[in-house]
């Protein structure tokens, strides 16, 4: 049984097709990367999935259970959490208060228990903290320690990007979408985010699909690749397999030139 | 670090003389515009040093003065060494104020010439009286080119004498003035501790002080304020740099002192004192309502006014027997369960539709249906029911057993709305740090994000919008149990505009910036309705406001008593400055070894 299953997925903005005729699956525990030239369609993708766009035509099954038509948040609740290509954090919340916010639908407690500081609510307060460290902890030492309490506008770029990833982790998903998490990166901060998104599978047990241009990190973490191209999917399989699929050559470089 | 010299003038008269005259016509055109307004005649009648001094010369002189000393005032760089005053900023001054009162030279010639009374309604011979002292024009425009240059001299002197001295000099005019306009909120208070020998000896029979006690005054506030010298600044500092278990300790004594404060300073104060006080109560309890939509999930409701409409509406029928419709005498306390429900119910009913809106689109509609509830109080239509223009009289009071709380006791009123202000004040601060208030916090900042990390945003904001609304209708059931009566006049939509303007002067998302927020405007300029400390203002209090916001949206967009968080916001750059100079290289990414050795720093950005 597939966790996401995505069936004849079409979606239109005006007259251009963002996406058509794609149908997807991702198994529980693997990672799959989604590859494709600019304006391939692969943020949409995300979108459609997480509940931001609507998709015009096909269906979307997360363990069976269609999610057209859900709010975002709602969405998320079922487990399905995400990052934003260019990084969308809180700027102006801590990061502890980042990572903390992002369980609100993991948890229940409303006016009444804060108002009355019941020891329901204490305990809530406390299962949240303790897990928001938890998860910054993952990270290193980067975003803990005096770090939670400064605002996320004061972190640097790479570090931001982990905070992202840190929100995402929080609402304790089951399928993480990753939207170019190691873009403007070092090659040090991008090899050591490769063998995070690893261990976020081995030690956390997410599923994850990926949108990454880089590709080794594409062959170095990802059980099977997807090539978008004018929102068509062109190409399928393990990295070896697509990337010497001449179709998917011919996307990102152009067809070669025939000679008379 | 080195430091730079900012560039020496090499005489006295080698002026910037573009910024000189910019700010001369600037102190004419404030000149002119204040007349124009009608302050001076108006406030003319008010003696601020019996014969000598009257609040309308009071007035026109502070302008040279105030901009004397702004246009004399350096603009100094960080890293670059401020230069040293003297002769060089006295002419700037002294220029200034010459060009000052020779623009308000030429309103006087103008004013003699011609007759604009139709548009300008105080273009008043009255005017002129006033400006020439009756004694012919020439004498006047002497008079004023000489008085405004010299206080424009004096203005920027200050900047000249040492600090010691300005700060002494400063003290004593404004100790002296203050004393002088809050004439009726210190007789009142002295009344209370019983001291009316010492007022009957500073004031005037007349209003104001007498030449002598002016001098005697003045050289107490001066001794006084020559040795606390320094001392002030040295305790707050010291405030400021406590750390951990001490702070809050402190904080805690001080939380208790108010707290005794409120309770028993009112048993002292008389009625007018009272009346301000609960004034600044009602309006409190509203701007820590506003405050939580606007400063903590950031949604700009500009018809906040209507739940106010809604708890003194719903107080009056249920309490009042003069009610036309439906009229079951209720205790106030049991009113207030319906007050409750009431609130929740209209707020969900406005917010359902609105709240989907995002921003300006908010606060358009916000604001109509502000305007709608009161127009629907005012109908035909739920005349029958809620007595339309007439409105509803004969609300009786609050029966607590012991006690009646009612507008003829300003006392009582005011302990009932400390009670109100306190479990709003609660609620906002437990609120801020909670699941909830997180949430609001996260919508506040990107509301997309914060809905695609799981917070149901339309559910969140309808909570908001539901809080604010029963705080507001709380501070409703109040006014009418107060007042006595109810009336659509009462809920214009200038009352949201002042509740908006408290809480942005005070400092938006602070429980503390509201509370100083409403002291300063309810209590010293007044609402909308009742007279504050400077009662005499009474007709420019909006002009004062509009002023007041222009200036904070300019100088400090924070408000008086920022919150942490909010002054971060606006101040991003400097805040990165700051962290950078410190060593935290926030923006630059650490490399492995680098984070450790920060951590001691405790990222201590906040007070």
């Amino acid at each position: 049984m597939s966790l996401l299953e995505i069936k004849d997925l079409k979606i239109t903005f005006g007259g251009l097709d963002a996406l058509s005729g794609l149908n997807f699956h991702i198994d529980e525990g693997e990672i799959v990367s989604v590859i494709g030239p600019n304006g391939a369609g692969k943020t949409t993708f995300f979108n459609a999935i997480s509940g931001l766009v609507t998709p015009t035509e096909g269906d979307i099954l997360f363990e069976d259970e269609t999610i057209v038509g859900l709010d975002p948040s709602t969405v998320t609740s079922l487990g399905i959490a995400r990052t934003f290509q260019n990084v969308r954090l809180f700027p102006n919340m801590t990061i502890l208060e980042n990572v903390m916010v992002a369980q609100h639908c993991r948890t229940s407690q409303l006016v009444y228990g804060a108002l009355l500081q019941t020891k329901a609510f204490k305990r809530e307060e406390r299962e949240i903290r303790e897990r928001a460290i938890e998860v910054l902890e993952f990270f290193g030492h980067r975003l803990v320690g005096y770090r939670m309490d400064q605002p996320a506008f004061a972190l640097s770029y790479a570090n931001r990007r982990r905070l992202e990833i840190a929100r995402a982790m929080a609402t304790q998903p089951r399928l993480l979408l990753l939207d170019e998490p190691v873009a403007g990166m070092n090659p040090i901060e991008t090899a050591e985010l490769t063998a995070l998104v690893g261990r976020l599978r081995t030690e956390w047990g997410f599923t994850i699909i990926m949108i990454e241009h880089d590709m080794k990190v594409v062959r170095d973490v990802s059980d099977r690749v997807v090539v978008l191209d004018h929102g068509v999917p062109i190409a399928q399989g393990s990295y070896d397999e697509v990337s010497t699929n001449p179709d998917v050559v011919e996307a990102y470089l152009g067809r070669p030139v025939e000679a008379n | 670090m080195s430091t730079l010299a900012a560039p020496m003038p090499s005489s006295a008269l080698d002026q910037d003389w573009r910024k000189v005259l910019r700010w001369g016509f600037i102190c004419g055109g404030a000149l002119i515009a204040l007349c124009l307004v009608g302050m001076p005649v108006e406030l003319d009648r008010r003696e601020i040093i019996e014969r000598y001094l009257s609040l309308g010369y009071l007035s026109v002189v502070l302008v040279p003065l105030v901009i004397g000393w702004v246009s004399a005032s350096q603009v100094v760089l960080e890293g670059f060494e401020s230069r040293k005053q003297g002769l060089f900023d006295l002419v700037t001054g002294l220029v200034v104020g010459v060009i000052g009162g020779g623009l308000l030279s030429l309103l006087m010639v103008a004013l003699d010439t011609w007759n604009l009374r139709d548009p300008l309604v105080n273009w008043s011979p009255k005017l002129f009286r006033f400006l020439t002292y009756e004694n012919g024009m020439g004498f006047g425009a002497g008079a004023w080119i000489v008085t405004c240059g010299v206080l424009g001299l004096a203005g920027a002197s200050l900047h000249v004498v040492p600090r010691f001295a300005r700060r002494i000099v400063a003290t004593v005019i404004i100790g002296l003035l203050s004393l002088s306009v809050l004439e009726a909120a210190v007789s009142d208070v002295s009344e209370g501790f019983g001291l009316e020998w010492l007022t009957d000896l500073i004031y005037a029979k007349k209003g104001g002080l007498t030449l002598t006690s002016a001098f005697v005054v003045g050289a107490v506030i001066a001794v006084v304020a020559a040795l606390t010298d320094g001392r002030v600044k040295a305790v707050t500092n010291r405030y400021r740099d406590m750390e951990g278990i001490e702070r809050q300790k402190t904080s805690m004594i001080l939380f208790a002192v108010v707290a005794v404060l409120c309770i028993v300073l009112p048993m002292f104060l008389g009625k007018i004192m009272n009346e301000l006080l609960a004034n600044v109560g009602l309006f409190l309890l509203l701007a820590l309502g506003l405050n939580i939509v606007v400063g903590l999930a950031g949604l700009l409701d500009l018809g906040y006014v209507a739940f106010f409409a809604v708890g003194g509406y719903t107080t009056a029928v249920l309490t009042s027997p003069n009610s036309p419709w439906f009229a079951p005498e209720l205790h106030f306390g049991f009113s207030l369960f319906f007050v409750v429900i009431f609130a929740i119910i209209v707020g969900l009913v406005i917010g359902a539709p609105v709240i989907r809106m995002r921003g300006d689109y908010l606060a358009i509609v916000t604001l109509g249906f502000g305007e709608i509830i009161r127009l629907l109080f005012m109908s035909d239509w739920l005349g029958p029911y809620f007595g339309g223009a007439q409105g509803i009289t004969n609300v009786p009071g609050v029966d607590l057993g012991f006690a009646m709380v009612k507008g003829t006791d300003p006392r009582s009123v005011f302990y009932l709305v400390l009670f109100f202000s306190v479990i709003a004040i609660y609620v906002s601060w437990r609120l801020q740090a909670s699941r909830l208030g997180r949430a609001w916090m996260a919508i506040r900042e990107d509301e997309q994000v914060a809905e695609a990390m799981g917070i149901n945003t339309v559910s969140a904001k309808l909570m908001a919008f539901v809080v604010g609304a029963v705080l507001a209708a709380f501070s409703g059931a109040v006014l009418v149990a107060k007042v006595g009566s109810v009336f659509p006049t009462s809920f214009m939509i200038l009352i949201s505009i002042i509740i908006l303007v408290v809480v942005i002067v005070g400092g938006m998302g602070n429980i503390a910036g509201v509370m100083v927020g409403s002291f300063v405007l309810i209590g010293v300029l007044g609402g909308p309705k009742q007279p504050g400390l400077l009662q005499e203002f009474q007709n420019f209090k909006l002009l004062i406001y509009g002023m007041l916001l222009v200036f904070m949206m300019l100088k400090r967009p924070e408000g008086l008593v920022p919150s942490a968080r909010r002054s971060r916001e606006l101040h991003q750059e400097e805040f990165l400055q700051d962290a950078w100079l410190r060593g935290d290289k926030p923006g630059i990414d650490d490399d492995d070894d680098a984070a450790p050795l920060l951590v001691g720093d405790g990222g201590g950005e906040e007070e």
